[in-house]
């Protein structure tokens, strides 16, 4: 009877989750994998076919964005991390009391504000009437207004800011664990500096930097806003090509396409990260 | 012979608070010294400050006769036992002990043979490859030695490195680290708050208390004379009275404590009318049927058992005199005394010697 009623209240626990999974990852993924994997003949008919993964692979403008985005995607992803681990380092073990939980909020103040309106606040720094233009104006570095929009360079800025909280939140939660005296002792036994960051800090914050890392990889790789609001003419990122064929040029079949390309990428990539740091998932993340 | 370790009336204040209040001890080279005091007492402040995490507000730190003050703690001849060891859990066993060396930039093969000696002086040969969560407490608590001993450092600062073991491992890791110390020929210099740790192990122990050195002596010399009041109430156990002193003549007194029982005990420097401190320590009273027995007592008792503390080898009876005053005496475990119970009467007594005063305020 025991067993019985605690067999109920498992189902019961798990149907919320089997519920998500199901109808809004695993379900809908099916069905665009499918529709990816068709060809439409005429009005209603359909054929199974590869053609759009062929046209994909052969475009050169689809094929050169898509490693466009990775690179990109990478390349954001390690900034975000050289940034971001001093200042996880000096949250966790310099700062210390109030100044520790202040430091934290004002990493986590931003994102109380949406997306779309954090995107706009650097286009009213960067545009060319904006603050910055005006502010090299008046110290005399630039004789008229510069235009600071729509380069790699902005879409950069904005891909880090955006990725920043969730580099920081897991490297301050591993730096925190790692005891003082592990660190003084790597210095008392004749460690340097970089020594010890290389030996002791880096190897403890693995797992940290590895779960960090994945997180901004994906969130980078999937963003949309940020490349088309900051990102210029030839800055073109892979989920706005994903949402042309959708939206613009109803082409579901080749936006599912699309949609599995990157999501084949993001995994080999993920794969490869764990492969290369020798981690698990399971470490990683649990 | 130029002390391995000196330090010149060191001072660290933190703030308003004066953590280290002018404290000067030297250690002379392959000796075992202990630092023994309460719990912020200032005596982990001086330890960090001898391996460089501190600076001295003034004063002087020598090794070897040459001031460390501005050698970086990566560059100075000492290592450190951390509290809770601090061995590096990313790394192995071999990996930890080799750490140091490999910063001095010693070749990977002479690397390896070092810290193969290492483990074979510590009693662990062939766990190299380990995992340092595979260890066990005693086990960690010697690599953390080795990992420190295999850099050759002129001085081995522990900082209560025994604390977090369980009693029967404490108890043997002692004995351990005693043998280790004459087998490593280091100095050694210890703190802790076990006053067994201690006496057990170290050639001299300064007793430290609020942020100053009470007094520097071998285990015996703390034991037998104190030279203050702090000491005699910190090491070891003690019944103590305050009290008057009626008569003196040289080192002997005569006096009445606060609750009326006269005695004769040992104080220096002690005048008749003086107030003072007075310590017996419940093994130097002893126990006995008759009165007779006790004749050889300058001080001498009969009163009631009112509790038996059985605690092995160390047990003790709880004695009520006369007038009220309840005494520890110490059980000996003889057998003579295997029959004694609540509310017999016994007479109790104790040499003049035996009976420590310092003058109070």
């Amino acid at each position: 009877m025991r067993r019985h009623q605690s067999r109920i209240a498992f189902f019961l626990l798990l149907t919320p989750l089997v519920l998500w999974l199901g109808l809004l990852i695993i379900i809908p993924h099916i069905d665009m994998l499918l529709i990816s994997l068709r060809e439409r003949i005429s009005f209603g008919v359909y054929e199974p076919s590869l053609t759009h993964y062929e046209k994909a692979l052969t475009e050169p403008l689809y094929l050169r964005t898509f490693w466009r985005t990775a690179v990109m995607s990478v390349l954001a992803t390690a900034i975000t991390l050289l940034i971001a681990f001093p200042v996880a380092y000096y949250i966790a073990k310099m700062a210390k009391g109030r100044l520790q939980q202040v430091l934290f909020m004002l990493c986590l103040i931003p994102f109380y504000v949406s997306e779309l309106v954090r995107t706009f606040g650097w286009m009213i720094l960067l545009r060319e009437t904006g603050l910055v233009s005006n502010l090299l104006q008046w110290v005399g570095l630039a004789d008229r207004p510069v235009e600071l929009l729509y380069t790699d360079a902005t879409m950069m800025v904005g891909l880090v800011y955006t990725s920043m909280l969730f580099m920081v939140v897991p490297l301050v939660t591993t730096l925190e664990s790692l005891d003082d005296s592990v660190i003084e002792a790597g210095y008392d036994l004749g460690g340097s500096g970089l020594s010890v960051l290389r030996e002791i800090i880096i190897p403890h914050a693995m797992p940290g930097i590895v779960s960090g890392c994945i997180v901004v990889f994906m969130l980078s790789l999937g963003n949309y806003l940020t490349p088309t609001m900051l990102g210029g003419k030839d800055s073109l990122w892979f989920t706005e090509m994903i949402y042309n064929q959708f939206i613009v040029r109803s082409n579901w079949e080749l936006g599912a396409a699309f949609g599995f390309m990157l999501l084949i990428l993001s995994s080999v990539i993920v794969w490869g990260v764990l492969r290369l740091t020798g981690r698990t998932l399971k470490e990683t993340m649990g | 012979m130029t002390p391995d370790l000196e330090c010149l009336d060191l001072v660290k204040r933190f703030g308003d608070t004066t953590a280290v209040d002018n404290v000067s001890f030297s250690v002379p080279p392959g000796s075992f010294f202990s630092i023994l005091g309460p719990s912020g007492c200032g005596k982990t402040t001086i330890m960090r400050m001898i391996a460089g995490f501190l600076d001295p507000t003034s004063g002087d730190i020598r090794i070897k006769g040459g001031s460390v003050l501005d050698t970086p703690p990566n560059k100075r001849p000492v290592n450190m036992v951390f509290q809770h060891l601090a061995l590096f859990p990313m790394m192995t066993i071999a990996e930890n002990i080799g750490y140091g060396l490999r910063r001095r930039g010693m070749a990977k093969g002479e690397i390896g043979r070092k810290v193969d000696e290492a483990l074979d002086r510590i009693g662990l040969p062939g766990i190299g490859g380990r995992k340092v969560d595979e260890l066990s407490g005693g086990q960690k608590q010697r690599v953390a030695i080795a990992r420190c001993m295999v850099l050759e450092p002129d001085v081995l600062l522990l900082d209560e490195p025994l604390g977090a073991l369980d009693l029967k491992l404490r108890e043997h890791m002692k004995v351990e680290l005693k043998a280790l110390q004459a087998a490593f020929d280091t100095t050694f210099v210890y703190i802790t708050h076990d006053q067994s740790e201690a006496l057990v192990m170290s050639d001299q122990i300064a007793v430290m208390n609020a942020g100053r050195f009470e007094q520097v002596g071998t285990g015996q010399d703390l034991y037998y004379r104190p030279d203050t009041p702090f000491v005699a109430g910190f090491i070891g156990e003690s019944n103590r009275w305050k009290g008057r002193i009626e008569r003196a003549e040289g080192d002997t007194v005569q006096l009445r404590t606060d609750t009326g029982l006269a005695m004769r005990a040992t104080g220096a420097t002690l005048s008749e009318g003086d107030m003072a401190e007075i310590f017996v320590r419940p093994e130097s009273i002893r126990l006995a049927d008759h009165a007779e027995a006790l004749s050889s007592f300058d001080n001498r008792l009969k009163g009631t058992v009112t509790s038996l503390l059985f605690n092995g080898a160390a047990s003790r009876v709880l004695v009520r005199d006369d007038a009220g005053e309840t005494l520890e005496v110490n059980l000996p475990q003889s057998g003579e005394f295997a029959s004694l119970k609540r509310g017999d009467t016994v007479h109790i007594g104790w040499g003049a010697g035996q009976a420590t005063c310092f003058g109070a305020a």
